[in-house]
């Protein structure tokens, strides 16, 4: 019924259109453009390097001799997963330490947002740009880990002073009063109400989380050789963007586009959810 | 002449929403017009229509004219010119009605300067002398306060200043004491009388409260779903109305005036805006609907000699048999009284508290917060609720009496003095004890729509306390629970918002009865809902206490509905109580000076009556909470302590009055030094 | 007020304390500036090495804990050590602290001042294609991650400055080195700021006007806009007096996180136009295993994180009158 009512109010929304079907459209050119070109991403055509865009290589080659569509799209996939991996985390955290904060007050709150500003005040940048690298080992899941623990407390402040309101809510005050334990009210009432304020939060994250990742591996602290993602992309192609731009356009070109679309969604999944907000 | 003639005006908002159907009146020098009808019947959004604020995206039609220049199709740049100067506004919440960031004299001397050419130190002075007009103490000192640093009462006072700036020909009040309590509501009615004869202003008065009505208009137009049903003067309608809808929103307001009787409440609730029936709007909660009443909607059309109108095709038919809402309305039969009660002395106690003290660190500053002081929010009150008894707390807003409830809600030790609940002492409850003595205390709600979970169906809110409690069968138990609070069973899969606020109110009902407690706490339970919808409430609470005898704990603020439900009553004032006993000691010989003022504040729906009444005024506002004066609390607004010698008051000044039993075998006690004997409540003639 | 300051001050101390231990523990075993020494040709000697390190600090082979109770010492005297190359982390940090402040101090302003306008003008023509066109900008620049913007802005300047024939737009350091004149020197300053400062700006102008024409529309439905409106005054005069300087409160809290972003902006604004300010120094310092230089920029970093904090805060204050205690 309000799931209904949402997505008509999102689909009323120009902006947000544009943003979903470019979402899709990008979506599956990751996932399905690589069946469709010709080369694969670790194939290497040692009679073609530093070609410009052709027809047998269609977004050119690099300087070894790779496709530069089949390892764009393969870095772009990488850079979603990653994208919307943080965004699941860092919301779902945000969410639970900033409704336990607000709900439980006291000693609970000082400790959980003492521990979020330090968070803030720590230059996460400098920190995941030391261990990232020292993770060889460990797969670019920990750089997910990594981004997600720095992305969460600004959000999980704005659930708290939420939280704070809504516990003087009436029906959080009744569920109290019958005897309901605090985590369940968290779980059953607190954060089902706040369902709006986190998906938009989600969303937003996820562009977030994409940009996070291509900054950091743009200075080489990110996602490791020999994986490729849209930041290692480049940073790769900047270098040489006035001779060969092709390296450059094109894993820069599909970042904004992805960012761009998510952001899209997110402004319009914000009207759309919030009621009181402006059309 | 009249200076505003408002024809046949029609407001419609984007989807079809029909606001405004048809108004039409006519407002003369210096004549008070009051406008009623329930929420959502289209009275603000036909006062923002003649002011031409309505927001984009609505369509008007009709026609609005002032001094014979018609509004509606007149530029902008020339409607400027007359809003502020020749027509006036005041809203109803004063404050959000102010902009937070400015000093509330520079606000009114903006809008002396928006219309007349003159100096700032000059469009200051005169907001202060605007300011003392309307009754601000020190209007100098706080003329440079900021909005929020004003109380509720002083906002709206200055938002009449603000109004009058201009001497405007016409004001137009949109529900103006709503927000406020009753005693400060009486002060705010008197400054707008006053307003009224400095500027010679003709008035519209928007609100939902019979009882101000009858005091201040000189004629009243009833509207129900955005048509006007009934036109005439206020005699005419009070004591004479011809229209149904009328008739049963004035059967079913619990009167001070007359002895209790049944409630007789409206069955149904009024119809969507974007979804009218066909023909009259109030047929399908119309006791006297006949068939022709569905084929066209009845026009407003004159009955009788003079002015009176009213839209219903059987007027004439019941101006000729004088019928009354009594008469056509059925009367819901009250549940037969099981054997005598037995003497209250022989019954359980449910509810004893002692000497309970609660008191909050008060902060200042969102950004830099400290600590500045101590809010005595309830300062050592005693009272106690015997089995099967309706005690009601009353008061003024901020006076202790939430802060009361969920002290004993919480069913923990108090910072001072003593809550046992049902023989068991809250101070030592074991975490076990606690919960199961929860079965047995449950609450109700004020704002029907705060008080259920949004995002959960009916069924999951109801089987949240009985899963809790680990119950089985919880679907039977469902059903009957809604069938026990007259909702449909089958409609437990719905959620909230598909309810109207008098059916969330029953659900809110419901689910406090789940675990089958002993004693209900109620917090305001039928002060958001509007009075048709109300009556049916207080029956359902009546009923059910005597069906399934409990007890009830009642806050509220309108002493009609506590007159009506309650046994007993306590009056708070800044924590502490005034005044105690039964409501028949404490209605009809109130003692003390606090609950006398409050009685004789309370507006009637009778028109007659409140011309020829006597009303106590109090001055100023409730003191600040982290500041109560010395001795007695009361003293700094008490007009008994005005007529004492100097010695007497002294006493006031320096000793703090307790609660005394007035005589040895009367239910009835007040706190203070010098209490009152004689009776205050006069009943109506009619 | 005094009383809740030292609080702040206090708790604030002890964040920055914490957070710059962390990185410091963090670089100290992270970081190797062995590796500076070990693979040099003629190879050499590792007591050399050991002893060089030892002057700076930096030995790895002295238990972490020792090593940070020797940076502690040194940081409350005021002295942040070494680099790997020994020279004083004070100096190059006095340097580029100058150089980093131009800029983040610069952007704020103009990105602020701008955006606030912006957004202002888009909401009160809201609906209007300029509000729409404002509107899709900043969000496409929104879109842009600085280091794109930065390369891109290179670009056009490289191609404009071919095209010319001379060098109208520069793009590499703070000036042109060896001028002679004060007002030759000037102008080439002013030169080398022009890119960064767009580089830096464009997001935080994009963002303050999303945000400001956000909460505007929200003021806008507010009553005491209708308040002001009822008084007499026009749609227009109503929103400049009344709702825009309402809608500066939330805009200002929003400046914390609005300085987080400009100073991740600075580090990328810094490497690609060749500035050498603290953000540089940042990605240098972990590529050159320097641990002291990282904890020195974490220090700065904690500190202009906290200071932005109070500053939004005093900013709400100043607009705000219910948060002002008297
Ligand atoms: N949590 C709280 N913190 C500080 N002051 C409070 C709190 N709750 C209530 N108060 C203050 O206590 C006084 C009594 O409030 P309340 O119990 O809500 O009165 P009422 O129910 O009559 O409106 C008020 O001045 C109110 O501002
Ligand atoms: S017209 Fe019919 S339905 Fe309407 S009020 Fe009159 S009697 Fe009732
Ligand atoms: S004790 Fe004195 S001040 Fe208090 S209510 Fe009685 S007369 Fe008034
Ligand atoms: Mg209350």
């Amino acid at each position: 019924m309000r799931s209904k009512v949402v997505l008509a109010r999102l689909a009323r929304n120009p902006q947000a259109r544009y943003g979903l079907v470019a979402l899709l459209l990008l979506l599956l050119l990751a996932y399905v453009g690589p069946f469709v070109g010709a080369h694969t991403w670790t194939d290497k055509d040692f009679l073609a390097f530093l070609e410009p865009p052709s027809a047998e290589h269609w977004w050119g080659t690099t300087q070894i001799g790779q496709d530069v569509y089949a390892v764009t799209l393969r870095g772009m996939q990488k850079s979603i997963v990653i994208g919307f991996l943080v965004a699941l985390f860092s919301t779902g955290l945000a969410a639970l330490v900033g409704a336990a904060a607000g709900y439980f007050g006291g000693w609970v709150d000082r400790a959980l947002m003492w521990g979020a500003d330090l968070l803030l005040v720590l230059p996460s940048f400098l920190i995941i740009a030391i261990l990232s690298p020292n993770l060889k080992g460990g797969s670019w899941l920990w750089f997910v880990v990594l981004l997600a623990a720095f992305s969460w407390m600004i959000t999980s402040r704005v659930v708290r002073s939420m939280t704070l309101s809504l516990r003087e809510r009436e029906y959080i005050l009744a569920a109290r009063y019958m005897g309901i334990p605090g985590w369940r009210i968290i779980l059953r009432h607190v954060v089902p109400n706040l369902s709006s304020l986190l998906i938009i939060d989600a969303t937003l994250n996820v562009s977030a989380a994409i940009i996070g990742e291509a900054s950091l591996s743009f200075f080489g602290f990110g996602v490791q050789p020999p994986d490729v993602s849209l930041g290692t992309l480049i940073a790769a192609g900047s270098g040489q963007v006035t001779g060969y731009p092709w390296l450059f356009l094109f894993p820069a070109g599909l970042l904004v586009l992805l960012v761009l679309s998510v952001n899209l969604v997110g402004d319009g999944l914000r009207d759309a959810l919030d009621p009181g907000s402006n059309q | 002449m009249p200076i505003l003639e408002v024809n046949d005006l029609n407001v419609t908002f984007r989807g079809g929403i029909k606001a405004v159907r048809g108004v039409s009146y006519q407002l003369g020098q210096g004549e008070v017009l009051g406008i009623v009808g329930e929420s959502g019947s289209g009275k603000s959004v036909t006062s923002l229509a003649v002011m031409g604020l309505l927001p984009p995206g609505a369509e008007v039609s009709g026609s609005v004219k002032l001094h014979g220049r018609e509004l509606l199709d007149m530029p902008e740049d020339e409607l400027i010119g007359l809003r502020g100067k020749t027509i006036g506004m005041i809203f109803q919440d004063p404050l959000s009605a102010f902009t937070p960031v400015y000093t509330i004299g520079d606000q009114i001397a903006e809008a002396v300067r928006i219309h007349q050419k003159i100096g700032k130190d000059k469009a200051a002075k005169r907001a202060v002398e605007l300011l003392d007009l309307v009754g601000i103490p020190h209007p100098d000192v706080r003329a440079k306060a900021f909005p929020h640093e004003f109380s509720g009462g002083m906002r709206q006072r200055a938002m009449i200043a603000m109004a009058i700036a201009n001497d405007p020909d016409v004001l137009i009040c949109d529900e103006p004491t709503t927000a406020l309590d009753v005693t400060i509501q009486a002060q705010v009615l008197e400054v707008l009388k006053t307003a009224q004869r400095e500027t010679g202003a003709g008035i519209v008065m928007i609100t939902h409260d019979l009882g101000v009505v009858a005091g201040i208009a000189d004629r009243v137009l009833v509207m129900y779903a955005g048509k006007p049903v009934e036109l005439g003067t206020v005699d005419e309608i009070y004591y004479r109305p011809r229209q149904p809808y009328t008739m049963g929103l004035l059967a079913s307001i619990p009167r001070m005036d007359r002895p209790t009787a049944r409630l007789i409440p409206i069955d149904g609730n009024p119809p969507s805006p974007a979804a009218l029936p066909p023909g009259c709007p109030f047929a399908p909660r119309c006791p006297m609907r006949v068939s022709a009443c569905d084929e066209a909607e009845p026009d407003l059309e004159r009955i009788g000699p003079g002015t009176r109108m009213s839209a219903c095709i059987r007027s004439h038919e019941i101006e000729l048999k004088g019928l009354d809402g009594a008469t056509i309305y059925p009367v819901p039969e009250a549940p037969a009284e099981t054997a005598e009660p037995r003497p209250r002395a022989e019954r359980d106690t449910v509810l004893s508290v002692e000497n309970m003290i609660r008191h909050y660190p008060l902060m200042k500053g969102a950004v830099f917060k400290r600590r500045v002081g101590t809010v005595h929010a309830v300062d050592g009150i005693s009272f106690d609720v015997a089995e099967g008894e309706t005690l009601a707390l009353v008061g003024e807003s901020g006076c202790g009496k939430t802060t009361t409830l969920q002290q004993i809600m919480q069913l923990e030790a108090p910072q001072g003095g003593t809550v046992v609940v049902l023989g068991k002492d809250s101070a030592t409850l074991a975490r076990a004890d606690r919960k199961a003595l929860r079965r047995d205390l449950q609450i109700v709600f004020q704002d029907p729509m705060a008080a259920l979970d949004p995002r959960m169906p009916v069924g999951d809110i109801l089987a949240e306390p009985l899963r809790a409690h680990g119950h089985k069968d919880i679907g039977a138990r469902i059903a009957e629970l809604l069938s026990l609070v007259g909702l449909d069973p089958s409609h437990a899969q719905r959620y909230p918002q598909h309810f109207s606020g008098g059916q969330r109110q029953r659900i809110g009902i419901a689910r406090a009865l789940a675990l089958e407690p002993r004693l209900i706490v109620l917090d305001e339970p039928v002060s958001a809902l509007d009075v048709s919808i109300q009556a049916g409430v207080i029956n359902l609470l009546e009923d059910l206490k005597v069906r399934l005898g409990l007890s009830y704990l009642f806050v509220a603020h309108d002493l009609s509905v506590v007159r009506h439900l309650a046994d007993r009553i306590a009056v708070m004032y800044l924590g502490r109580i005034a005044e105690i006993g039964t409501v028949d000691e404490v209605y009809g010989r109130p003692a003390h000076p606090y609950t006398r003022a409050l009685l004789s504040a309370i507006p009637l729906p009778d028109p007659d009556l409140e011309r020829s009444r006597e009303r106590i005024l109090l001055e100023g506002d409730l003191p600040s909470p982290a500041d109560p004066p010395s001795g007695c609390r009361f003293r700094t607004r008490c007009p008994k302590r005005a007529l004492l010698g100097a010695e007497e008051a002294r006493r006031c000044a320096e000793e703090e009055p307790s609660v005394v039993r007035l005589a040895p075998v009367v239910d009835h006690g007040a706190a203070c030094h010098y209490p009152e004997e004689a009776e205050v409540v006069v009943t109506s003639r009619h | 007020m005094g009383a809740y300051m030292l609080k702040r001050l206090i708790s604030n101390v002890l964040l920055v304390a914490i957070a710059a231990s962390m990185a410091y523990f963090l670089a100290a075993t992270s970081l190797n500036p062995r590796a500076k020494y070990e693979g040099r040709q003629p190879p050499v000697a590792e007591a050399v090495v050991d002893g060089v390190l030892d002057d700076y600090n930096l030995n790895d082979k002295t238990p972490v804990f020792e090593r940070y109770v020797t940076w502690v010492s040194g940081v409350v005297t005021g002295d942040l050590g070494k680099t790997w190359e020994g020279k004083e982390v004070n100096g190059e940090m006095g340097r580029r602290i100058g150089v980093s402040l131009r800029l983040l101090l610069i952007g704020t302003i103009v990105g602020s001042g701008i955006g606030v306008a912006v957004g202002a003008y888009a909401a009160v023509r809201q609906y209007t294609i300029s509000d729409r066109v404002i509107g899709v900008t900043s969000f496409v620049i929104m879109a842009i991650p600085v280091f794109v913007i930065a390369t891109m802005l290179t670009i056009g300047a490289v191609g404009l400055n071919n095209a010319l024939g001379f060098t109208l737009l520069e793009y590499t350091g703070e000036y042109t080195p060896g001028l002679s004149g004060g007002w030759e020197q000037f102008t080439s300053r002013l030169n080398h700021l022009i890119l960064p400062t767009i580089s830096l700006c464009l997001g935080q102008i994009a963002f303050y006007s999303r945000i400001q024409r956000n909460m505007m529309l929200d003021v806008l439905g507010q009553d005491f806009v209708r308040t002001a409106r009822a008084k007499g005054l026009s749609r227009r005069k109503a929103l400049f007096k009344h709702a825009l300087r309402t809608a500066l409160i939330p805009a200002a809290t929003y400046f914390a996180f609005a300085f987080g972003t400009l100073l991740t902006g600075a580090i990328f604004t810094e490497k690609i136009f060749g500035w050498h300010g603290m953000g540089a120094w940042l990605v240098d310092s972990i590529q050159q295993n320097d641990t002291n230089a990282v904890a020195a920029v974490s220090l700065f970093a904690a500190v202009c994180v906290l200071v932005a904090g109070l500053l939004s805060d005093l900013a709400v204050a100043a607009l705000d009158p219910r948060v002002r205690v008297n």
